[in-house]
């Protein structure tokens, strides 16, 4: 395992490389296998330089479920958006900065957060404090923001502790 | 691409129905950077495009080149996945930019310090 370790330091990100340059060429030729084999390696020791802190994901049930939950809330908010935008002008004028305090101090679980945020339009991810821990965001439709704290904080927070903490 | 007449017709109403919509989803984004009042709610229009938009058209896209040459293509995955993680880089970037700007020039649009933040109850 250790070998292996010495000559691939990431073995995930080695595939996913792998896959991606399988999956541009169009092809499982031994050729491309080859090439794209020591693009992944190449990338994987450029990886090394950068030296990451690891991550480790817990609960693949959790992610999986997250998935879904974002899969649902893609088109909920595509939806809510869409009609305030062609809704009246008062619809149009609700908008707002609001915080909220995060448990979540993982910067994989954050950067994960803050995908999922961008992916559910009406939600605008500010700025992250970590010495408070407070996320400012910027919400399109700021009737209440409990509401809103509420589905970042149990529908999303909550499965993100579980997966990165 | 002159192979899509070759489509048969339940993939090409499919197809049109999935392409349609994602270009009507990115149009009502492109609308709403024209309609929504300031810079911040501006933000959130054009992800309209990127997110639901995208998605159909990609999905289109991915059937229409499986039925044409009867096997899986798959590559436009890597398109959906490099838009959604590159996505919120530059949206933070302009929001924060926007932010100091605002906050440095006292326009008002932003609030001077960040609001207190709301508890769950």
């Amino acid at each position: 395992m250790s070998a292996l370790r010495r000559v691939v330091p990431y073995p995930l990100l080695f595939l996913a490389l792998l896959a991606m340059w399988l999956l541009l060429q169009q092809s499982v030729a031994p050729g491309t296998l080859i090439f794209g084999a020591l693009v992944a390696l190449g990338g994987c020791w450029a990886m090394v330089a950068l030296s990451p802190q690891p991550a480790r994901i817990r609960r693949i049930g959790a992610a999986v479920r997250l998935a879904g939950r974002v899969f649902v809330d893609v088109f909920r908010s595509n939806l809510a958006v869409g009609t305030i935008v062609l809704g009246g002008e008062h619809r149009r004028t609700h908008s707002g900065f609001m915080t909220l305090r995060l448990e979540l101090t993982n910067r994989y679980g954050l950067a994960v957060l803050a995908i999922v945020m961008t992916c559910t339009p009406g939600t605008l991810w500010v700025h992250y404090d970590p010495m408070r821990r407070t996320l400012l965001l910027h919400v399109l439709d700021l009737v209440d923001e409990s509401e809103w704290v509420r589905l970042i904080k149990l529908r999303y927070e909550t499965l993100l502790l579980e997966i990165f903490e | 691409m002159s192979g899509a007449p070759e489509l048969p017709l339940w993939a090409a109403l499919l197809v049109s129905f999935l392409v349609l919509a994602g270009a009507v989803i990115t149009l009502i984004g492109a609308v709403g950077l024209l309609r929504l009042p300031d810079f911040y709610s501006r933000t959130h229009a054009p992800s309209l495009g990127a997110t639901l938009g995208v998605g159909c058209i990609l999905v289109g896209s991915m059937i229409t080149f499986s039925v044409l040459q009867s096997r899986f293509l798959v590559h436009e995955l890597l398109i959906a996945t490099f838009v959604t993680i590159t996505t919120p880089v530059t949206l933070m970037l302009l929001a924060r930019a926007a932010l100091y700007r605002d906050r440095v020039e006292r326009t008002g649009s932003a609030p001077e310090t960040d609001p207190e933040p709301t508890e769950l109850r």
